[in-house]
Order: structure tokens, then sequence, then C-alpha cells
């Protein structure tokens, strides 16, 4: 009787016809290209780490200070004192170049996807979650049917529930406006322009730092993310993102 | 259905075309007002055009952090190895007396300058952040004459727009454009924390360009050359960094 605890949002009903896609094609496009740039952005950004894994906390750090941490993994400068014996070949040039094409590209998709979300009430219709979903019982339901790794029902292929609104809302309006601020901040031209989006970190290593924490933060949800679209279906999960084409009945195997 | 398509199909292409001639106008805009790099084309072009054209529109005048003297870092972290060539290490046992600074290029009066001259021209101090691209800092006091200063004394022609510095090691040179030429904070810099600028930092001379990452900083300099464009020099990218895949503009 899980099912006691399930209130049903606004969305929850399959559209009367089916020419109406689950996800319009703004919403397609923006979720691929920011998928490209993602890897992107995180296979550059481990590199970038790589010359430096030392992360410090506020204005100023090297090798010479202590760090907060470090990560214990081999180095590609010589300069840095990891432990190591041995120096991984230095691929900072072309990872940095990458990084911000990536990071403008997400950044000005983003934008596109803000805009249409605010005009279109996508915001307000895919992802607020509705009052009754918010309370206490509704939530810890939801929770609770996550971790019996309760299979998805029918209204779960045409909108999101509590939880995944709650979460793609925090990344959204949380983590990708941190990762960008913070990925600015550390600019020494942005800084210069705008120091207190700098010193409201604490400097620019804490912003460093707190890029770093940010990023992590994205991949794991990256993780979770992909397994419950596994979980859920991968095949009418994908067909939904891609073709916009959704609803369960016939291509349940 | 095929209305719809139909319909769909020409807002594509009016909206297709509207965005390429809007590209193109911005492009020749974006060239004219100095927002080009020298290294925008080949793969990452796009990306680094738009970070130099944004950040010039939104910070040309801005003035690097100055920190206060508790900030600066001890002992200040020097990276790479001092100059290993014969003419380096003979002006080192002469303690740098017969350093020279040469301007050319597009100036009214080429010069060259002696230590002794560049510092008995008014000076600038400032506690500043250098970080570099690998993702560390230091905050340190730096002196010498702003490059403005030195520009002015040899008078710079009206048509320049970039100054190339060249270190006294072969192949290590850049440039900046007159943007960061001109800023009060862009030093030719002899001085570090109260003495003279050591050897590990690009002592007698490097060319400080603090709203830029370290690498901008090119040490031990010997040559500048004021030039209206830098397709002549290297590669054309504008700088050595390019040639190693880095970006000519380091605001970032």
């Amino acid at each position: 009787m899980a099912d006691a605890a399930w209130v049903p949002g606004l969305a929850a009903a399959a559209p009367a016809t089916t020419n109406t896609p689950r996800h319009t094609a703004v919403v397609r496009v923006a979720h691929w290209v920011t998928t490209l740039c993602f890897f992107a952005l995180l296979v550059s950004g481990i590199e970038i780490v790589i010359s430096h894994p030392r992360f410090y906390w506020g204005e100023a750090g090297n090798s010479l200070t202590p760090p907060l941490f470090h990560l214990p993994i081999p180095a590609s400068r010589a300069s840095v004192p990891t432990g190591y014996g041995y120096v991984l070949p230095d691929q900072n040039g072309w990872s940095r170049y990458l990084h911000f094409q990536a990071a403008w590209v997400a950044v000005l998709t983003g934008l596109l996807y803000a805009v249409f979300g605010l005009f279109t009430g996508h915001f307000r219709k895919n992802l607020f979650p509705a009052r009754a979903d918010l309370s206490r019982r509704a939530l810890s339901g939801e929770i609770a049917n996550h971790l019996r790794f309760k299979p998805p029902g029918e209204a779960d292929a045409w909108s999101y529930n509590a939880l995944q609104r709650l979460t793609y809302l925090f990344v959204i309006f949380v983590l990708f406006p941190l990762v960008i601020w913070t990925g600015l901040a550390m600019s020494p031209a942005v800084a210069s322009a705008f120091p207190a989006a700098v010193t409201v970190f604490g400097g620019q290593q804490s912003a460093r730092t707190i890029h770093f924490f940010v990023s992590v933060g994205l991949v794991l949800f990256l993780l979770v993310h992909i397994a419950m679209v596994c979980l859920a279906g991968f095949r009418n999960r994908m067909r939904a993102m891609i073709t916009g084409r959704a609803g369960g009945h016939k291509e349940h195997a | 259905m095929s209305n719809l398509s139909r319909r769909n199909l020409i807002t594509t292409a009016l909206g297709a075309a509207a965005g390429a001639s809007g590209l193109a106008v911005a492009a020749r805009l974006a060239d004219r007002y100095g927002l080009i790099p020298p290294d925008h084309g080949g793969l990452y072009g796009g990306g680094a055009s738009l970070t130099y054209a944004a950040q010039r529109l939104l910070t040309r005048h801005s003035l690097a952090r100055e920190f206060p003297r508790s900030q600066i870092s001890k002992p200040p972290f020097a990276n790479g190895k001092p100059p290993q060539d014969k003419a380096f290490q003979r002006l080192q046992a002469g303690a740098f007396a017969d350093w020279r600074l040469a301007v050319d290029g597009m100036v009214a009066r080429p010069a060259s300058f002696s230590l002794a001259q560049l510092r008995s021209y008014p000076s600038r101090s400032q506690i500043t952040h250098l970080a570099c691209e690998e993702g560390w800092s230091f905050i340190a006091q730096w002196t010498g004459v702003p490059l403005s200063h030195v520009l002015n004394v040899v008078g710079i022609l009206p048509q320049a727009r970039y100054v190339v510095y060249f270190s006294i090691e072969p192949g290590w040179w850049d440039s900046v454009d007159m943007a960061d030429a001109l800023h009060p904070q862009t030093l030719v810099t002899y001085g570090m924390n109260d003495g003279d600028l050591p050897v590990g930092h690009g002592g007698p001379l490097r060319l400080r360009v603090p709203r830029q990452l370290g690498y901008k900083s090119v040490k031990y300099i010997i040559r500048l050359t004021v030039t209206d464009s830098l397709k002549g020099f290297g590669k054309g990218l504008g700088s050595s960094a390019p040639e190693y895949g880095y970006s000519w503009y380091a605001g970032i």
C-alpha cells in the first residue's frame, strides 16, 4: 500500500493526445548539448586539476604553503610535491581551451533554457513541486519508494515526482550557478572588475576549492541520474529525451 | 501536419539566416573594436574569442585587486629555472649592470634603457596576486615603472595596437593589447617585496600583467616592440604560448 503515500502532482496525468512530447524540443536540445559540454568540462577539468592536485583556502596557495587537502595522485608538473617519483604528461593547454569553450556553450545553452523555462512555464509546470507533494508524509513516502527501489508507474513516464523536481531544481538553480560563479571568480580579469564576487568566497583559492567540490557534486548527480534512468527503463527514458515520445504501455517489454 | 512542418522549416531557415548574418556583423564589429584575439583560428578559437571579447568589454579599465602587506606570501614561490644560456650568466656575473631594455617598432624615438634609467622614472609599487594557470598562486609586492610611462618616453604612433615583449630566453615572447599595455598596473618590474626582483621571479626585469595569469608576465625581458599587427611575430598567434597550446589572452 505504498501507493497511499503517492499524491499526484499537477502534471501527473498523461496528455490526451500522443502528439504532445514528453519533453519539448528546447529541453531535449538543451539536455544533450549540456551533456556534451559536461563531459568536455569534466575531462578537461580533471586534466587541469592534475597539474596541481592541491587545494587551499583563502586568496593564495602554492607548493610552499600547506594545503587544505591534496588528492593522492601524481601531478603533471615537477614543481608539485606529490610523493610520486614521476610526472605525468602536461595536457593543460588544450584542456584550458576546451574547458572555457565548453563552458561558453554550456552557459549560453543554460541561459536560453532559463529564459525558455521562465516564459513557457516549464519551471512552474514541470519542476516546481506541488505544495501537497512537499508535505512530510508525501516526501517520506517518496523517499521510502526510492529506498525500496519501487519501479516507477505510468504517471512517472509523464511527470517528475517531488524528489526528482527538488533535485533538478537544486542542480539547475544552485549547483550550476555556483560552479559558473566559482569558475569566474578564479579569473584575474573578472576578479579585477568584480572583486566582491571573489571575496564572498574568502579568496581565489577558496573559489577554486569550492569549484572542485561543486564539480564533485555534479558528477555524483550525474551518476545517480544515469542509475535512475537505467532503473526506470533506459530505452523509454532515452527515447523520451531524444524524440520526445513517451508513454510506456506499448513499449513495456 | 505538412503545414506545420513547412512553417517549421521556414521559421528554422529564417532563424538560421538571421543568426548567420548576425554572427557575421558581430564578427566585423568585434574586429573593428579590437575584440578578436590573434589565436582566434582553429578548433578553440570560438571560445577564446568569446572570452577575450567579453572580458575586454567588462574589464577594460578595471584595476587588479591590491592587498595589504600582511597578505604577502612568505616565502613567494619561484617557478621554473633561471636561464641557462651564457648571455644571461655573463650579465648576472656583472650584477646586471649591462642589462638593457630595447624599445622599437611603431614608436617615434626608439630607445634602449639601462636598469638605472628605468629606476630613475616614477615608480609604482603594488601588492597583487599572481595566479598560475596550473592553479597555484602567491601574493607579492611588485615595484617598477608603468609600461605606459616607458611608452610615453618613446612616443607610440597612433596606429599601435599591441606591445610585443621578448625574454632573453630564446623563443619566449608574448604580447598585450593597448588596454593592458597602457593599464596603470602593467609594470616593467625590477623590485619585489622591498628588494631587487630575484632571478627566480624574473629578475632583473619582468613585465607584470596582473590582470592576466602568470604566464603573461614574461621573465628576463630585453626588448619591447610596438606594432599594429601580430602577423609577423612567430606563427602570428600573438605569443609563444599558443604555439605550445596555451591561449594568447590569459585573463582567465
